[in-house]
């Protein structure tokens, strides 16, 4: 992480003793810390992310195993979040539903990481006419209505999960781009990487290793950002029915059958409302305190 | 402004011509066809229906048909529903979506203004943070756990509110607060955020100082500046409005425009499917076109660099 050096904030003058240099990186994690609700989001985060992959060991029963004793039961000892009206238990269908949420938030957050930091960064970096070319393209893509193009290809080509999140990573790359082109038009403006060019190095090299990395706080920011709303987009689109599919089973889609019975068994539809809902605040509540400490002039306007 | 207005609206014509091929392709290219759920059909009038609705020319060419039809503001026969044109369909489904999309619009402006200024007044005190929470559980409640969570304690427990479609006065109440619970927690951050700076400003202290009254100046002085960044958002709020309207319109069966290119999309309804979509398109590139005119009256900045 050399590249980092030169944003070293200099020893307040005055005291004896030199300060010893606090790296951006130590500073803004200081920073976090200090932020109560942050860290509550991250600590609640990361159980939902242990639950979620211990989800086959810990799950007290298996996603399809049906109690015919106890079928719309309310919440009991023997089932913690009660039973659907199949007699699966729902705490089950919870952690295994919060495992497909989260994978697909994950996946489809890192395809649009990928595309959205190379595109804008290349067309950041190469300026010109193949960055307006870039970006007029980008503000075409901006005027689609997305929404309708992912609920298009989820109805056309099948409810396959890989598609699913590979049509959302797809859409939601735009804003990043456009942050990321930015970011280090004004960057290659800077000395050191005049210096890159006076050392000699590769363009795809000044660009990976020193451009990229320096534009990291406002794309780590925008990252935490993306993950609640594509987790948002997969849960709407299985509420509409057009996401995951039966007998597999998705926040959303547990949400949706919820409702259809929320009149006599209420807690069908509490508990993964519930799930969600908590996870997207620790999502923002991170996010939120993550451009704060990361990216403190943004925060301010 | 008219050089301005008129130069936008040559910037949606490579647009609408992308959201066309794009839409046209993506739902021709996939597998099944609008007639596959009309298994007793016999190959021959499966033939004959497809040579009527212009199904079995090459796609190039039905692309081109398509597009000529466009320009002539032509979008074709609905193919589930033939009794009417898919602009006759539009038309009749639209009312309702504009009614659900001007009151949603409504409760967001008036609770997300209000709430923002009020935090603004006093930071940091009870009467910032008792609203700015409220506004953090807004945007984190997705619209389609608020609703069904609205219809079960209002309607079905309290008995205040209709829910079984929309027509009486009582039925419109929730959906349009389902639909603008989001957007009037975003409004409300923003307009926080954005008062804040400008009540901080010099022009705010003259205000004060020459004796007008408090409401004067951060109703006149303070919310013409702040309201900036929330017209600007405008924009991007009327897409999700949208987007957000397919939930609502299905959770309180509400006969409107979503649920038509929901079911469309479903049936594979082609001609139907392109038209709301395209629809769709104006609709939003047209708002934003109203946000950036907007923008310039309010701002002569935005307007000479623009020009």
């Amino acid at each position: 992480m050399n590249a980092h050096n030169d944003r070293e904030i200099p020893a307040p003058a005055g005291t004896d003793e030199p300060e010893p240099g606090t790296s951006l990186w130590k500073d803004a994690w200081h920073r976090l810390w200090q932020n109560r609700l942050a860290v509550t989001g991250l600590v609640v985060l990361c159980c939902m992310t242990a639950l979620a992959v211990l989800t086959p060991w810990i799950a007290p029963y298996s996603y399809d195993e049906q109690d015919l004793e106890l079928t719309a039961a309310g919440p009991c000892a023997r089932h913690w979040f009660g039973t659907d009206r199949l007699g699966r238990d729902l705490l089950t269908r919870v952690l295994y539903g919060g495992r497909v949420s989260l994978m697909v938030g994950i996946a489809a957050t890192s395809v649009s990481l990928v595309v959205g930091v190379l595109y804008g960064a290349i067309a950041g970096f190469a300026g010109g006419r193949a960055d307006t070319l870039m970006m007029r393209f980008v503000d075409i893509l901006y005027a689609l209505p997305y929404t309708v193009f992912v609920i298009i290809l989820t109805v056309y080509f099948g409810r396959n999960l890989v598609l699913l999140f590979l049509a959302i990573g797809a859409v939601e790359w735009l804003t990043m781009a456009r942050i990321v082109r930015g970011r280090v038009m004004s960057l290659k403006e800077k000395e050191f990487i005049e210096a890159t060019t006076i050392m000699g190095l590769s363009r795809g090299r000044v660009l990976l290793r020193h451009l990229i990395p320096n534009a990291l706080g406002p794309i780590i920011v925008y990252t935490t950002l993306t993950v609640p709303r594509v987790m948002l987009l997969e849960a709407f689109l299985s509420f509409l029915g057009l996401g995951v599919q039966a007998p597999m089973s998705s926040w959303g889609l547990l949400i949706q059958q919820g409702v259809e019975t929320m009149e006599e068994f209420p807690w069908m539809l509490i508990f993964p409302s519930l799930a969600l809902s908590i996870t997207l605040f620790s999502l923002n509540f991170l996010g939120d305190g993550l451009r704060d400490a990361l990216d403190p002039q943004s925060a301010r306007s | 402004m008219a050089r301005f207005i008129g130069r936008r609206l040559l910037h949606f014509i490579p647009v609408l011509f992308v959201v066309v091929t794009l839409t046209f392709f993506l739902v021709r290219l996939a597998p099944g066809g609008p007639f596959d759920a009309e298994k007793a059909r016999s190959e021959e009038a499966l033939a004959q229906i497809e040579r009527v609705y212009n199904l079995d020319a090459p796609l190039h060419r039905q692309y081109l048909d398509y597009l000529a039809g466009l320009i002539h503001g032509d979008l074709g026969p609905s193919l589930q529903k033939p009794e009417r044109t898919v602009t006759e369909w539009i038309l009749l489904r639209l009312p309702v979506s504009l009614e659900l999309g001007v009151y949603a619009l409504v409760v967001a402006l008036g609770i997300g203004l209000t709430a923002g200024v009020i935090a603004a007044l006093r930071p940091n005190t009870f009467t910032d943070h008792a609203p700015m929470s409220f506004a953090m559980v807004g945007i984190c409640i997705p619209n389609f756990v608020l609703g069904p969570v609205l219809v079960l304690v209002f309607a079905l427990w309290l008995g205040w509110f209709g829910v079984e479609g929309w027509g009486a006065a009582s039925e419109k109440v929730l959906p349009s607060i389902t639909l603008g619970a989001t957007y009037a927690a975003y409004i409300a951050r923003m307009t926080r955020g954005s008062m804040l700076e400008v009540l901080s400003q010099d022009f705010i202290r003259t205000a004060r100082a020459k004796g007008l009254s408090e409401a004067r100046v951060v109703l006149r002085h303070g919310l013409r500046g702040g309201l900036q960044p929330v017209v600007a958002f405008l924009g991007p709020a009327a897409a999700g409005l949208l987007s957000g309207s397919f939930v609502v319109e299905r959770i309180f069966q509400v006969p409107g425009l979503g649920q038509e290119f929901v079911m469309a999309a479903r049936n594979r309804d082609y001609t139907m499917v392109m038209g709301t979509v395209l629809f769709f398109a104006v609709l939003i590139m047209l708002f934003n076109l109203f946000v950036d005119i907007a923008q310039a009256w309010m701002d002569p900045r935005i307007r000479h660099e623009r020009a």
